[in-house]
């Protein structure tokens, strides 16, 4: 592998990240915003991409977005069909787990093996209070995203102090050692036989035909665009630039006075958040918790889905939760067609995320969304060179990058 | 020098690109047959005038496939036998069953998958506790048929709550009463250790065992998860528990699997309990099979006990039956208690839909 083919060295933007125009259309503003967290947003595009016709305020961009965002959700949870609203349902849970991972580890540089066993925090939040307590669904979804913060928060004060492998290892622990509890307690947490949740019905003003499938769906999309416009603008705040310079330099952070493990410790608890909000979402999606639904694979799954999504990226997360759910569906649907024996398919899903993070890494090493912004880009930066052939080196994707 | 890597590494991506597209599409066009419907027929899920589909989970790989996975087969081949009679009520019995590998956090997915995507009539022979466990409320809610699940939990049998879910087999509660009233009566004053899986399987053991062995015999009670059997020393600390604390007849509610792993971890210690085994784990020929032919001496000298005649019994005109369909529509797969086990419950499904009669509906079946 040569220096150029790595991941760009991050850079600092000593211009407000905020103040930068955004590109002209919701997806590249998007895309522009999610690279922008990773490396500055390269000045070629800004010029070629001209003037935006969205607000520079990020707060008024990202709710535009979301607005945006929630329009396509409803476009297409109205159309497919009840099963397909099952699966998007769980997409918008894996979209919040990896948001918040992408946070923490593209943006602050914390590697964590422990999220899966953090959504399942969640998930047994929710459900235990949705068991003995009567709250509205937005109340208990907070409260499972607190409670997984608050652990966060624990870990998040001991990981501080770790690095690298040490830190995967801390975090690993986490991820095999806490499905454990609830078998430790089978009467509060229903032991191997997990505990079962009633799912959320519609409300009546939606008719009585309304599909629940779909208003599940709605449920987790709506909590997807909500955390990703949180994110988003925290990305863009002050905070956002301190995980990003903790990440970057921890000692030029410190003397810049950044707090440097106030900060990993805040990086850890969104991040935690995130996993917990996730892991109720799917806890309400299946109607059920197990502790074998959280096992370290998903965690892997999760640091899979976050890498080929592309790291650091929000809208890179979404690839993320798709490839999260209709991956391994495929790969057996794949191997069903091509006839492989029950024992290749029901493990070949772990091969194909092997696969797919090889190949990411190789050729894609900013992921999916990566993949999009540079095809978007080269598409640009060709069209600019036809206009005028004078602009043509310096916008070429690989001098930025490399 | 850079102008070459940089190409070299778009055509990198331009192949990968294809391959991957290449591959979607490869497999959509195999799978565009299954395409889904976003209205259902109206005359109820999963029925027409000749056909009904109906649906299973059942672990076809992982820890529990061992035995079970022979079950879903055996009771499709029983339904192909009556479809060869020509069904039930001029209606040919389809039965789509689909892998959950036994674990609680797959059964959510492929029984929405069932339901939703293939519109199956009901869920029939169902796999397993934990896992049925986490339907067990979506389907109720949703008024699917669920019928005859292959567990032996009591939880099944809770019209009022969950009025569309029915039993199968023996609950597992009075069957650790009659096998806790053999232990009594055999192994009088002998020091009794329990092992049983940690989920509703052992507490029903643990429900039905008291009622006929008294508390001061029992010395150790062991659980285990369905994560132990995954990992490398199997049950072994749970065995090398129950010898510790001088346990001279272990009582086993264990899938096969766990069956295998006590088994194999008491003799490397060189611990020789009477083993009593309930009907889930007990399977001779698969117990066998996994303690591997070194090993199969092992499992002689355990007890158990069953509620299905055996497939020995070539007297019985059940098993006979069965064996001819076997031959004729299973023959791939072994013939041991799980053929009958599944055969019989295709047997009472038959019957429940020859009861709902000809107008056959989701409340028509529960009703029969």
């Amino acid at each position: 592998m040569t220096p150029d083919r790595e991941a760009p060295p991050p850079v600092l933007t000593s211009q407000d990240p905020a103040r930068e125009p955004a590109g002209p259309s919701p997806t590249a503003t998007q895309a522009a915003l999610s690279r922008g967290s990773v490396l500055a947003t390269p000045p070629a595009a800004r010029k070629i991409g001209g003037r935006s016709r969205l607000p520079s305020q990020p707060l008024l961009r990202h709710l535009l977005v979301a607005v945006g965002g929630l329009v396509v959700i409803w476009a297409i949870t109205s159309t497919v069909s009840s099963y397909d609203n099952f699966q998007i349902a769980q997409v918008g849970a894996y979209v919040v787990a990896i948001a918040g991972l992408t946070v923490l580890t593209g943006l602050n540089g914390q590697i964590s093996l422990g999220h899966g066993a953090l959504m399942g925090i969640g998930a047994y939040a929710a459900a235990l209070i949705m068991i003995h307590a009567n709250f509205p669904l937005a109340v208990v979804l907070v409260l499972a995203a607190l409670a997984a913060a608050l652990a966060g928060l624990l870990i998040g004060i001991g990981a501080a102090r770790l690095r690298g492998p040490y830190l995967a290892g801390a975090t690993l622990a986490l991820a095999v050692g806490l499905p454990a509890i609830a078998y430790r307690w089978p009467s509060s947490l229903g032991g191997g036989s997990g505990l079962s949740i009633n799912q959320p019905t519609p409300p009546t003003f939606l008719g009585a035909n309304f599909d629940p499938q779909e208003w599940i769906a709605w449920i987790s999309g709506l909590c997807v665009v909500i955390t990703l416009v949180i994110l988003a603008n925290l990305i863009r705040s002050r905070y956002g630039r301190s995980f990003r310079a903790v990440r970057d330099d921890e000692i030029a952070a410190s003397l810049a006075g950044i707090h440097v493990p106030r900060v990993q410790v805040t990086a850890f608890v969104v991040s935690s958040a995130c996993a917990g909000l996730g892991g109720a979402l799917l806890a309400l999606s299946t109607g059920t918790v197990n502790p074998l639904g959280f096992p370290l694979s998903l965690s892997i799954a999760l640091i899979a889905g976050m890498v080929v999504g592309g790291l650091g990226s929000l809208t890179g997360a979404i690839w993320g939760g798709i490839l999260i759910v209709y991956l391994p569906q495929w790969a057996t649907s794949v191997s069903n067609n091509f006839g492989f024996s029950k024992g290749v398919s029901s493990n070949l899903a772990f091969g194909v995320y092997g696969l797919a993070l090889i190949i990411a890494m190789l050729a894609f090493p900013g992921g999916i969304q990566g993949g999009v912004w540079r095809l978007v880009n080269g598409v640009r930066a060709r069209r600019a060179r036809r206009n005028s052939p004078a602009s043509a080196g310096p916008q070429s994707n690989e001098h930025e990058q490399g | 020098m850079m102008k070459r890597s940089s190409n070299a590494r778009w055509s990198l991506r331009a192949v990968v690109v294809i391959a991957a597209v290449a591959l979607v599409a490869a497999n959509m066009a195999t799978t565009a047959s299954a395409s889904n419907h976003r209205t259902r027929a109206a005359d109820g899920p999963g029925v027409t005038s000749t056909s009904i589909l109906i649906g299973s989970h059942d672990p076809l790989t992982g820890i529990a496939a061992a035995g079970y996975s022979e079950i879903a087969p055996a009771e499709n081949a029983f339904y192909q036998y009556i479809n060869s009679k020509g069904g039930v009520n001029g209606r040919k019995i389809t039965f789509k069953y689909l892998d959950d590998v036994y674990n609680p956090a797959n059964t959510p997915t492929v029984v929405r998958q069932l339901v939703l995507q293939d519109n199956v009539f009901g869920i029939v022979s169902g796999l397993g506790t934990p896992t049925h466990q986490t339907v067990l409320q979506y389907l109720n809610s949703n008024k699917v048929p669920d019928l005859f699940v292959a567990s032996g939990c009591d939880c099944w049998n809770n019209p009022k709550q969950y009025p569309y879910t029915f039993g199968y087999q023996t609950d597992y509660a009075i069957e650790a009463k009659i096998l806790g009233k053999y232990v009594t009566d055999h192994f009088k004053g002998q020091k009794v250790g329990y092992i049983y899986q940690n989920d509703d399987v052992g507490q029903g053991a643990l429900k039905g065992l008291p009622q006929t062995i008294p508390n001061s015999a029992v010395v150790s009670k062991q659980p285990y998860s369905v994560n132990d059997l995954l990992s490398a020393s199997g049950l072994a600390n749970q065995v090398n528990a129950g010898k510790a604390a001088g346990a001279q007849v272990v009582v086993l509610f264990t899938v096969n699997f766990g069956t295998a792993s006590v088994l194999k971890a008491a003799a490397q210690i060189g611990y020789h309990p009477q083993f009593v085994v309930s009907s889930i784990g007990s399977d001779p020929p698969i117990v066998g099979g996994l303690l591997g032919s070194a090993n199969a001496s092992l499992e002689n000298g355990v007890i158990t006990d069953g509620y299905l005649p055996s497939e020995n019994n070539m007297a019985n005109s059940w098993i006979s039956l069965f064996k001819t369909i076997h031959d004729q529509y299973d023959a791939s797969q072994p013939f041991d208690g799980n053929t009958v086990y599944g055969m019989a419950a295709g047997y009472l499904f038959t019957q429940a839909l020859k009861g709902a009669g000809k107008n056959l509906t989701r409340q028509g079946v529960i009703n029969a």
